[in-house]
């Protein structure tokens, strides 16, 4: 329960977030969801959480990710916006 | 659109900052949502169900029922992928590309050609080919039965530590996703046939109602683990615990079957030949 | 009312939460490509369970899982030192479904593809409106 790490990894979660809808490459944005699934974890296991960061850090940035690789690589990689 | 959307982002994030002012401060012990039913949970999770993990006590055991419906809807979401996805091999066009591995020319062959099998010089290959690594290919070999291993750990240590059925079973299903990414899919599809994960997943699920139904046989009500402590063997103080393992466990088949049945249908679009 | 610090740090995650809450919302309805629109609605998922989270944190308490000596003995229970579990129990089963609909929601994306061949929206309404008749 450290306010100064949890502020700050906040912050950062905010950036990855909005990183990840702003980038023109779906493979980037993919992995830019998987940066903020852990940091969302390592938020959630700040807070003492422990089982759900479990989880997320299970889920999100392991086997989610692998989808969203796996769908964009059987479609297309550009677009436009 | 972009103007409209702008709007609403604004005017609806506005009101719940508004808002945020009421909520209890963060990390507040005396908040209302620490009040009512959670200190009894806390209080006695440990005398009625001898698990000290309170998060998987109040999961299996006194909210058991949610986590029967939340396995079901796992299930059926590998089910809906294989529905929305899956084509049969005689419907769609099939050729295969062949490689012969002395000289590196590669074949293509259409419907109804002739395959080279069984001959050691051609080998099949991906449409998207890289060439053999053998680094990767031998440390990740190396790698997946620490990997399920650790996963068989966290399912059954769940009682005591973070973790349960849930994630461990993810993290097995990631074991034989990352067997499937290393080598090819076909030769995972042959030790792990889509068949098994299919027939795996039910499975978990059925032991997970098969538990509720035996308590039901035994005298109690449904998922009323207080009713194992009449089989033979079993132990009044920890009949509880015992339940809450075994529906781990089948929670755990459950999902690690529908990880990697959502993973062979993704990466393959379907075909289920080739994958990442 | 109490220094603007202490007010920041007790509404930080609120704020946050809510800042999650919008740009999840906002690619939902702005972009066009399929996939960031997924990405959208995962990212309006997980800020939901980070504000259940952090409504059951408590400061200077320990995690959910009860102390005891070696042979399952414990003193007694207070419910103060321990954080509160039930917004973990409900947040598990959130992200269990979160990871189911994100497979059928890409599953839906790549037949859309394969039928379509792009994955834009405008592109695709231009494609369904052309092969209507009338």
């Amino acid at each position: 329960m450290i306010w100064q790490l949890d502020i700050i990894v906040l912050s950062m979660v905010m950036i990855c977030a909005i990183a990840a809808i702003s980038i023109r490459d779906l493979l980037g944005a993919g992995i830019l969801f998987g940066a903020y699934s852990f940091l969302m974890c390592l938020l959630w296991s700040i807070m003492g959480a422990v089982d759900v960061a479990f989880t997320e850090a299970s889920v999100g940035a392991g086997v989610s990710t692998v989808f969203f690789v796996a769908a964009v690589f059987r479609t297309t990689r550009r677009t436009r916006d | 659109m972009k103007l409209l959307a702008t709007i609403v982002i604004f005017v609806w994030g506005g009101i719940l900052f508004f808002t945020s002012f009421d909520f209890p401060y963060w990390g507040d012990g005396k908040s209302p949502a620490s009040q009512h039913v959670s200190p009894y949970y806390i209080e006695h999770a440990m005398e009625d169900t001898s698990v000290p993990n309170i998060v998987t006590a109040v999961l299996a055991d006194y909210r058991g029922y949610d986590t029967l419906f939340e396995t079901a809807v796992i299930f059926s979401a590998g089910l809906a992928c294989f529905f929305l996805l899956r084509v049969s091999d005689r419907k769609a066009p099939v050729f295969r590309l062949y490689r012969h591995q002395s000289t590196g020319v590669t074949l293509r062959i259409e419907k109804g050609g002739r395959l080279p099998e069984n001959t050691g010089e051609f080998e099949r290959i991906d449409s998207v080919w890289v060439p053999y690594d053998l680094i990767i290919v031998m440390t990740c070999r190396l790698v997946v039965p620490f990997i399920q291993l650790f996963a068989l750990y966290v399912i059954v240590h769940g009682h005591h530590s973070p973790g349960g059925g849930f994630q461990g079973g993810v993290i097995f299903g990631a074991a034989i996703i990352l067997f499937a990414i290393s080598n090819n899919l076909r030769r995972s599809l042959k030790r792990m046939s889509e068949r098994t994960s299919a027939l795996l997943g039910s499975l978990g699920v059925t032991i997970y109602g098969g538990t509720g139904m035996l308590c039901i046989l035994l005298g109690a009500g449904f998922l009323n683990y207080n009713a194992l402590a009449s089989l033979p063997g079993v132990d009044p103080l920890t009949a509880r615990s015992l339940g809450i393992l075994i529906v781990e466990i089948g929670v755990g088949i459950a999902v690690t079957a529908v990880m990697v049945w959502i993973y062979y249908n993704l990466s393959s679009a379907g075909k289920q030949d080739e994958g990442l | 009312m109490e220094s603007i610090e202490s007010l920041i740090i007790a509404k930080y995650n609120y704020w946050a939460v809510i800042v999650l809450l919008m740009v999840g919302l906002y690619a939902m309805i702005t972009k066009k490509n399929l996939v960031k629109k997924i990405i959208g609605m995962n990212i309006f998922q997980t800020a939901i369970i980070l504000f259940y989270v952090s409504i059951g944190a408590k400061k200077g308490a320990t995690i959910p899982i009860i102390m005891h000596g070696p042979d399952h003995s414990s003193h007694a229970v207070q419910a103060m030192d321990y954080i509160n579990p039930l917004p973990h129990v409900l947040m598990l089963t959130a992200i269990v479904v979160s990871v189911a609909t994100l497979g059928v929601a890409l599953a839906l994306a790549l037949n859309i593809y394969s039928q379509y061949g792009t994955l834009e929206e405008d592109e695709i309404s231009e494609k369904i409106m052309k092969s209507e008749p009338g």
